[in-house]
C-alpha cells in the first residue's frame, strides 16, 4: 500500500478522476439541454384515451401528447381528490398536452393510469398549430368555404385539400405582412418625419414666410400620404377577408364541433399518419421554423430568430468597440508608458475591473451611457422628437458599449501578455535597422501579438454573449418590434432595442404565463445560445490558429 | 578560473578538429588564410596607416550608479575587422552597443564622453538615431529574423525608407542574400517564413538584412555563439568577404575566432580597455600582463 502511494499512481488517478468528472458534467449539461430542448420539435404521436371512472356515467375522452409520466403514492392521489381503491399503494400518472386552450382552458393536465383503456393512435387526429391559443388537437369533420361544405373528412384526399387551402392562406398572410411591414410602415415613417418637421418649425426661430411655406408642404404631403394609406388599407381589408374564406370544422375530445378559420392556422399535421420518413422531415421543418421565425404568443410559440440576430449583432458591435480600445490601451501601457507606480496602479485597477459583478456595469451603463450620454445626444441632435427619447433610452448601442466596458479588462490583459512575450531581440533587430519605435511597433510587434489579441477577443465574446444581467437594464427587451439591421437608412439602427437569447431564456422560463408550454423552449433556446457561443468562439479560434501558424516559433 | 580555461582549451581542440579541414579548403580559394597570413606579414599592419572610422574619447558609461565603462579611448579603423575580447561582463557588448546607441533603450543608462564617427559626435542631440542606426548595422547573438517571409525580412529596412519599386527591392534582396552567401540556399523559397530556416541560415539572413540598407559599419555581437561549427565557419568566411566594403566590429568570446577573423583586437577587462593593437601582435606578443594571462588561459 505504502509502495502504491510512493509510486505516484494515486496522484494520477486523482487527476484523471477530476478530468473525468468535469467531462461528465459538461457533457451531461449539454446532453440534458439538447435532449429536452430539441426533443420538443419531434412530431410525437397523439394518443386517443378513454377513461372509465366507476362513478362517472360516461367515459371521458382525451386527445393529446404524452409529456411525461411518474409514479406517486396512492395517498397523494387521494389527497388531490382522485378515486383510488384502498388496495392500491402506488399509481402511475401521466402529464398530457391536450392543447385547445381556448376551448377547455387547460392545455396541460395530469391523469391517473388507473382507469384508462388501452391507448389508441388513430390516424385521423390532426395537430393544428395556430397563431393564437397554442396547439389544437382534434379529429377533422369537414372543410368549409364561405360556410358551405366543400369536402368531408371521409374523402381520401381530405388532408391534401386542407394543405392546399392552408398554403393559399399562408401566402395571403405573407402578402399582408409585406404590405404592413413595407408600404404601411413607410407611410408611418414619413408621417412621423412630417410631424417632427412641424415640431421643428415650432421650436426653432423661423421667418414667417418660410414657416408657412413649410406648413403648406407638410399639409400637402400628409394629405397625399393619407390618400395612399386609404388605398392600401382597402387592399389589406380585402386580403384579410379572403383569409377568412375557408374554415376547418374539427371535433374535439368532448365531442363538440369547432370551426377554425384557416387564416389563423400556421400548420396542420397528422403525426399518427406520418411514415418514418415524414417525421424527420417534419422535425427539420419545425426546427428550421424555430431558428428562423419570429416568436408568437408571448414568446412561447414560434421561433427565436430576432433573439439570435440581436445577440449576434450586439456581440459584433461590442467586438468592434472593445478591440481597438483594449488593444490601444494595452499597447500604451506596455510599450510607451514609463513602467512605475502609476502603471502598476492602472494595471491593478484593470485586473480588478474584470471581477466587478456585471449588474454593476448595467447600472453604470443605464446611469451614464443611457441617461447622461444618450440624453445629451437627444438634446443636441434629436431635439424635435423630444420628449420621446431616441438615444436617451436603452438600446443596441448602449448594450454593446456596456458589454465592451465589461470585457475591456479581458482584452487589455491578454494583449499585454502577448506583447510581453515577444522577445526583445526582435524589437532590437528592427530598431537596429533604423526603424523608429512606432515603425517597429506596427510592423513587427503588433503583428506578432495578434494571436494574443484574438485570444482576448475570444474570451470577451464568450463572456459577452452569455451575459444577461446588465443587458436587462441597457437595451434588451422581451419583444422587439423590429430587427436592429434592415434595408432602411442607416441600415444598422444602434438606437433600437434588441432581443437577446440569454434574456429570452429568462423571459420564457420565468415570466411566461404557460410554464409547461414554455419549458421545452427554454431548453431549446439554451441549446441555441450555447451553440452560438461555440460557433463564435470556433470562428475566432480558427482565425487565431491561422495567425499563430503564420508567426510560428517566433517566441521559441 | 582554471576550470574555465580547461574548458576553453578543450573547445579549441574541437574547433581545430572541425576547422582543420575547412582551413585547408579555404587555402585553395583566393581568400588568404587568416592566421598564417597574419603571422607572416604581421609587421605590415599598423594603426598609423589606417583611416579612422570611429574615435572613442574618454567614454564613461553608467547603469544607474554602476559604472560599466571607464575612460575608454579607441580608434576603429575603416574597412577592417576589429574584435573586442574579454571575459564575461567586461563591457565589450556595452561598448559595441554604444556605436549604434542601442544603450538608449535602457532607461537607467547614462553616457559621458563622446564617440565620433567620420568626425561627427553620434551622441550629439542633433543626431537622428534612426539615421545613425541605418549607417551602423547590427547583428545580435541570437538570430532574430522577423515573423515575415525571407524576402520581406531583407526588404524590411528598404521599405522603412519608403522604397516601393518592386524592381529595386528584388535587386537589393538578391544582392544582399548573395553577399551573405545565402542566395543559392533560399532563392527558390523567398516567400517562405524565415522561421523555417536553420539557425545558421537565420543568422546569415539577419546579416543580409543588415547589409541590405548599405550601412558603413556593421556591429556583430557574438554572431556565432549560438551556431554549430559549420555555420560558424560560414559566418567567419562571410566576415572576411564583407570587410572589403564595410567597417566591422565584432564581439566574441572565442579567442580563436578573434584571431582568425580580425585585423585589430581590443582586450577589455572590468570595463576598462586594457590593450588595443593589431591582432597578431596582441595574440603573440601582448604588452600587458593581463592580456597575456587572458589569452594564454592563465587568467585570474
Amino acid at each position: 500500500m505504502k509502495q502504491w502511494f510512493k509510486s505516484g499512481a494515486p496522484w494520477i488517478w486523482l487527476n484523471g478522476g477530476a478530468v473525468a468528472l468535469s467531462m461528465i458534467m459538461v457533457f451531461g449539461l449539454i446532453g440534458l439541454i439538447a435532449v429536452r430542448g430539441f426533443g420538443h420539435f419531434w412530431p410525437s404521436d397523439v394518443a386517443y384515451i378513454e377513461i372509465n371512472e366507476p362513478q362517472a356515467d360516461a367515459p371521458q375522452v382525451l386527445i393529446g401528447e404524452l409529456v411525461r409520466s411518474q409514479v406517486i403514492p396512492a395517498a397523494v392521489a387521494r389527497d388531490s381528490g382522485e378515486q383510488v381503491p384502498e388496495s392500491v399503494d402506488l399509481v402511475t400518472r401521466h402529464l398530457l398536452k391536450l392543447g385547445n386552450r381556448d376551448q377547455t382552458g387547460q392545455d396541460f393536465s395530469w391523469f391517473l393510469q388507473l382507469y384508462m383503456e388501452p391507448w389508441e393512435y388513430p390516424e385521423n387526429i390532426y395537430v393544428i398549430e395556430r397563431r393564437e391559443w397554442g396547439n389544437f388537437y382534434g379529429q377533422p369533420v369537414a372543410l368549409l368555404e364561405n360556410g358551405d361544405v366543400v369536402a368531408t373528412a371521409e374523402q381520401a384526399d381530405f388532408f391534401d385539400q386542407v394543405q392546399t387551402r392552408i398554403e393559399r392562406s399562408l401566402s395571403i398572410y405573407d402578402d399582408i405582412e409585406d404590405l404592413e411591414g413595407g408600404e404601411i410602415s413607410d407611410i408611418n415613417r414619413t408621417l412621423e418625419r412630417l410631424r417632427l418637421d412641424e415640431r421643428g418649425l415650432a421650436i426653432r426661430e423661423v421667418p414667417e414666410e418660410v414657416a408657412s411655406a413649410e406648413r403648406d408642404r407638410i399639409a400637402a404631403e400628409r394629405e397625399s400620404l393619407n390618400n395612399s394609406y386609404g388605398v392600401i388599407r382597402q387592399e389589406l381589408d380585402a386580403l384579410y377577408d379572403s383569409t377568412r374564406r375557408d374554415t376547418l370544422r374539427m371535433r374535439i375530445s368532448d365531442g363538440r364541433e369547432v370551426d377554425i378559420t384557416l387564416g389563423t392556422i400556421v400548420r396542420v399535421t397528422a403525426p399518427n399518419a406520418m411514415s418514418g420518413f415524414d417525421k424527420p422531415l417534419q422535425y427539420v421543418e419545425r426546427l428550421w421554423e424555430f431558428m428562423t421565425d419570429e416568436p408568437r404568443e408571448a414568446n412561447t410559440e414560434g421561433g427565436i430568430f430576432p433573439a439570435i440576430f440581436g445577440t449576434v449583432t450586439m456581440v459584433f458591435v461590442m467586438s468592434i468597440i472593445v478591440t481597438p480600445f483594449g488593444i490601444l490601451a494595452a499597447i500604451y501601457l506596455r510599450e510607451y508608458a514609463k513602467q512605475g507606480l502609476m502603471t502598476r496602479i492602472i494595471r491593478i485597477s484593470v485586473y480588478n475591473l474584470a471581477g466587478v459583478p456585471s449588474i454593476v456595469y448595467g447600472v453604470f451603463g443605464l446611469g451614464f451611457f443611457v441617461y447622461f450620454l444618450g440624453g445629451s445626444i437627444d438634446e443636441m441632435f434629436y431635439e424635435t422628437s423630444l420628449p420621446t427619447p431616441t438615444f436617451g433610452t436603452p438600446g443596441l448601442f448602449w448594450a454593446s458599449l456596456t458589454l465592451a466596458l465589461l470585457t475591456l479588462p479581458i482584452v487589455i490583459v491578454s494583449t499585454e501578455e502577448g506583447l510581453s512575450r515577444i522577445p526583445s531581440t526582435i524589437r532590437q533587430g528592427s530598431l537596429a535597422l533604423g526603424a523608429t519605435k512606432s515603425e517597429t511597433l506596427w510592423k513587427v510587434i503588433v503583428p506578432l501579438a495578434t494571436p494574443a489579441m484574438m485570444t482576448g477577443l475570444i474570451l470577451a465574446i464568450a463572456r459577452a454573449a452569455g451575459e444577461v444581467a446588465p443587458l436587462m437594464l441597457v437595451g434588451v427587451v422581451k419583444l422587439a418590434p423590429s430587427l436592429p439591421v434592415d434595408g432602411e437608412f442607416p441600415f444598422i439602427h444602434l438606437d433600437r432595442k434588441i432581443m437577446h437569447l440569454g434574456f429570452h431564456i429568462y423571459d420564457v422560463g420565468f415570466q411566461s404565463p404557460n410554464v409547461e408550454a414554455a419549458r421545452p423552449l427554454v431548453y431549446a433556446t439554451a441549446m441555441v445560445l450555447v451553440m452560438l457561443i461555440v460557433i463564435l468562439n470556433l470562428t475566432a479560434i480558427s482565425i487565431r490558429n491561422r495567425l499563430r501558424e503564420k508567426y510560428r516559433s517566433a517566441s521559441d | 578560473m582554471t576550470d574555465s580555461n580547461e574548458n576553453s582549451n578543450a573547445a579549441s581542440v574541437d574547433d581545430t578538429g572541425v576547422f582543420g579541414d575547412a582551413m585547408a579548403e579555404r587555402e585553395r580559394k583566393p581568400v588568404t588564410p587568416v592566421i598564417s597570413r597574419k603571422i607572416s606579414e604581421r609587421d605590415t599592419l599598423s594603426l598609423d596607416d589606417e583611416v579612422s572610422k570611429i574615435t572613442v574619447n574618454n567614454l564613461n558609461l553608467f547603469y544607474g550608479e554602476d559604472q560599466a565603462l571607464h575612460d575608454v579611448n579607441l580608434v576603429i579603423p575603416e574597412k577592417k575587422v576589429t574584435a573586442f575580447i574579454g571575459p564575461s561582463g567586461c563591457g565589450k557588448s556595452t561598448l559595441l552597443r554604444c556605436f549604434n546607441r542601442m544603450n538608449d533603450l535602457v532607461d537607467i543608462c547614462r553616457i559621458k564622453g563622446d564617440i565620433n564617427m567620420d568626425g561627427q559626435n553620434i551622441y550629439d542631440p542633433k543626431v537622428d538615431v534612426a539615421e545613425l542606426r541605418r549607417n551602423v548595422g547590427m547583428v545580435f547573438q541570437k538570430p532574430n529574423p522577423f515573423p515575415k517571409s525571407i524576402y520581406e525580412n531583407v526588404a524590411y529596412g528598404l521599405r522603412l525608407q519608403g522604397v516601393k519599386s518592386k524592381r529595386v527591392l528584388d535587386e537589393v534582396v538578391e544582392k544582399s542574400l548573395r553577399a551573405a552567401a545565402l542566395w543559392d540556399e533560399v532563392k527558390d523559397r523567398l516567400q517562405d517564413n524565415a522561421f523555417g530556416m536553420s539557425g545558421g541560415q537565420q543568422q546569415r539572413l539577419v546579416i543580409a538584412r543588415a547589409i541590405a540598407i548599405e550601412p558603413e559599419v556593421i556591429l556583430l555581437d557574438e554572431p556565432a555563439s549560438a551556431l554549430d561549427p559549420i555555420s560558424t565557419l560560414k559566418i567567419e568566411e562571410l566576415i572576411n568577404e564583407l570587410k572589403r566594403d564595410y567597417t566591422i566590429i565584432i564581439v566574441t568570446h572565442n579567442m580563436q575566432q578573434a584571431a582568425r577573423v580580425s585585423d585589430y583586437t581590443a582586450f577589455m577587462y572590468m570595463g576598462k580597455l586594457i590593450e588595443f593593437g593589431d591582432t597578431d601582435t596582441l595574440f603573440t606578443n601582448p604588452s600587458k600582463k593581463q592580456t597575456e594571462d587572458y589569452i594564454t588561459g592563465r587568467y585570474g
